[in-house]
């Protein structure tokens, strides 16, 4: 689509080049809204699975009543929120307040700039997009410490400071995994890590040395996501809801959007990284014919089912056993086996480039 | 080419705005925020120089793990505002000095650069290939023990704040996953038949 948008610019660049250069950016800012777009249809949809999952564990229904099968609650839910009243806490610190949820939601849409929902389809395929997303994602937690420090109020302060010591222990072992994954693909870039992976399921990074760290990198995108059973900063039965407790209306809303896109965006990144991105998992012709995109987004949705699973049956952690998961489990391990993977790459001759 | 002008302007200006306002802000807080925005611009001057993995790094190292630790200890820290400020007329000579020594600095490696145009300047990246790689072939070939000694460097220091601060204090309850796990049915639970009106 991109290539398609450049030729048509390019031609026009003959015509009259300044105008080519607006036409461009034009072009590329219609392309981000109806990707953005389409992306936060689909978490409408994904936040509604997740409520049906958790009922269906518990035998009850979920929502059931707008639209038909209760297709349209997270739409009813959007204006809810929206047509309510924005409470400030007396006491707030009213810029930072504000500020929080609108840094939540732009970090967390604006990793999605270097994803590669298909062959070519990518915003920016810039060379770094693996340390992009990490670096994107590690600055997430400011929403949350913002939020919960501008509020003035002690549960949100203490979900806080929770979740910001959470996000921080498990960004360590993510980076192992990562390290372990762009080691055997060679290279930091996420369109090459998915073509590394292109011919069929058995190329999958799943089914290689790397199934141990895609279950350790499940593990920590739980908690770096807040996740159940994980999710200790808005623990309700001791914080109340943590960092979001004094957040009303539409402030409210876009912390919780900011926490499903990117729950999502894990998603996506166990489907580049483990799942082969948009390839087909045989590499014969029925399964050719249905586009990458298509691919892509059936493997967000079967990863995000697992987030559900989990948060349905998994009971909570208590602060200390995460803590001790992460810094005692999750980092050795990660760390032996970014020394076993170099070595068995290096042993076997299969080092790439 | 415009817009890569225009683009260095706003993060350089933003970048400088932001600095001011970090010794400038009244609220400690509010500095702590002003400096991680500052980090995120320069960030941005770097992937504009082409440098994108030590852009990337700067974010995941300063923003990501650094400039959080300086805020939890901020908020944490009842911080006397008024006194923070007192002393601040004393310290605003030496302040200056270093100001003033290392803007000298600056100016020289400057026009260093301009008067004598040719001097090798350090290449970001050769050609073909790409930023990362350039780094890890310097890193990992030419520079290699070095490399390692700063490692031995930062964990001697991470060995030395351990040290510094474990203590080992008497009756302190700790938690022993193992025992916790380890435990049976018919070591936690006892039954017991309770008669209605009587109770244990």
């Amino acid at each position: 689509m991109t290539a398609w948008l450049n030729s048509w610019n390019e031609a026009l660049l003959d015509f009259y080049w300044p105008n080519a250069f607006w036409l461009d950016l034009v072009g590329m800012a219609a392309l981000m809204f109806v990707f953005i777009a389409s992306l936060l249809i689909m978490i409408a949809f994904i936040l509604l699975f997740d409520r049906k999952v958790w009922a269906a564990v518990q035998m009850r229904r979920g929502p059931n009543v707008v639209g038909p099968y209760g297709l349209l609650q997270s739409f009813a839910d959007l204006l809810k929120f929206v047509f309510k009243e924005i409470i400030i806490p007396s006491g707030a610190n009213k810029g930072v307040f504000f500020l929080a949820p609108l840094v939540s939601t732009t970090l967390a849409l604006g990793a999605w700039a270097v994803v590669p929902v298909a062959d070519g389809w990518v915003f920016a395929d810039i060379n770094v997009g693996v340390l992009y997303i990490f670096a994107i994602s590690s600055l997430g937690v400011y929403g949350i410490i913002m939020g919960g420090w501008a509020s003035n109020s002690k549960y949100p302060f203490l979900g806080a400071l929770r979740s910001a010591a959470q996000m921080v222990s498990y960004e360590v072992s993510i980076g192992f995994v990562v390290i372990t994954v762009l080691l055997t693909a060679g290279t930091l870039n996420l369109s090459k890590i998915v073509e590394a992976q292109g011919g069929g399921i058995h190329h999958w990074y799943l089914f290689s040395h790397l199934l141990p760290m895609a279950v350790v990198f499940f593990i920590s995108a739980l908690a770096e996501t807040n996740r159940p059973p994980f999710d200790l900063p808005e623990a309700e039965s001791e914080l109340v809801a943590g960092f979001m407790v004094e957040y009303s209306s539409t402030p409210y809303l876009l912390f919780m959007l900011s926490e499903y896109v990117a729950i999502v965006l894990m998603c996506a990144m166990m489907a580049i990284m483990f799942l082969g991105g948009w390839h087909p998992p045989i590499d014969i012709a029925p399964f050719t014919w249905i586009p990458g995109v298509i691919w892509f987004i059936i493997k967000i949705w079967m990863i995000f089912f697992l987030f559900a699973m989990v948060k349905a049956i998994v009971p909570r952690y208590r602060y200390d056993q995460l803590m001790r998961i992460g810094w005692k489990f999750f980092l050795p391990i990660s760390l032996f086996w970014v020394v076993l993977t170099a070595g068995y790459l290096i042993a076997f001759d299969k080092l790439p480039g | 080419m415009i817009l890569a002008t225009v683009a260095f302007y706003v993060f350089a200006t933003v970048l400088i705005v932001a600095a001011l306002l970090v010794v400038s802000a009244r609220n400690p807080v509010h500095s702590v925020l002003f400096l991680i925005l500052a980090f995120f611009n320069a960030a941005a001057l770097f992937v504009l120089l082409g440098a994108e993995f030590l852009a990337m790094v700067l974010v995941v190292v300063y923003v990501g793990a650094v400039a959080v630790l300086f805020l939890f200890v901020v908020m944490m820290l009842d911080i006397d505002f008024t006194e923070l400020r007192q002393g601040f007329l004393n310290y605003a000579p030496l302040g200056m000095a270093i100001a003033a020594v290392f803007f000298g600095e600056l100016a020289i490696i400057g026009s260093a650069w301009v008067f004598s145009p040719g001097l090798t300047v350090a290449h970001p990246t050769p050609a073909g290939v790409t930023n990362t790689e350039a780094l890890g072939r310097i890193l990992y070939t030419n520079y290699v023990h070095v490399f390692q000694g700063a490692g031995m460097v930062l964990l001697v220091a991470m060995i030395g704040a351990i040290v510094l601060t474990l203590r080992h204090r008497e009756g302190v309850k700790r938690q022993s996953a193992s025992a916790q796990v380890g435990r049976r049915r018919a070591e936690a639970v006892e039954l017991r038949k309770v008669r209605p009106g009587e109770g244990l």
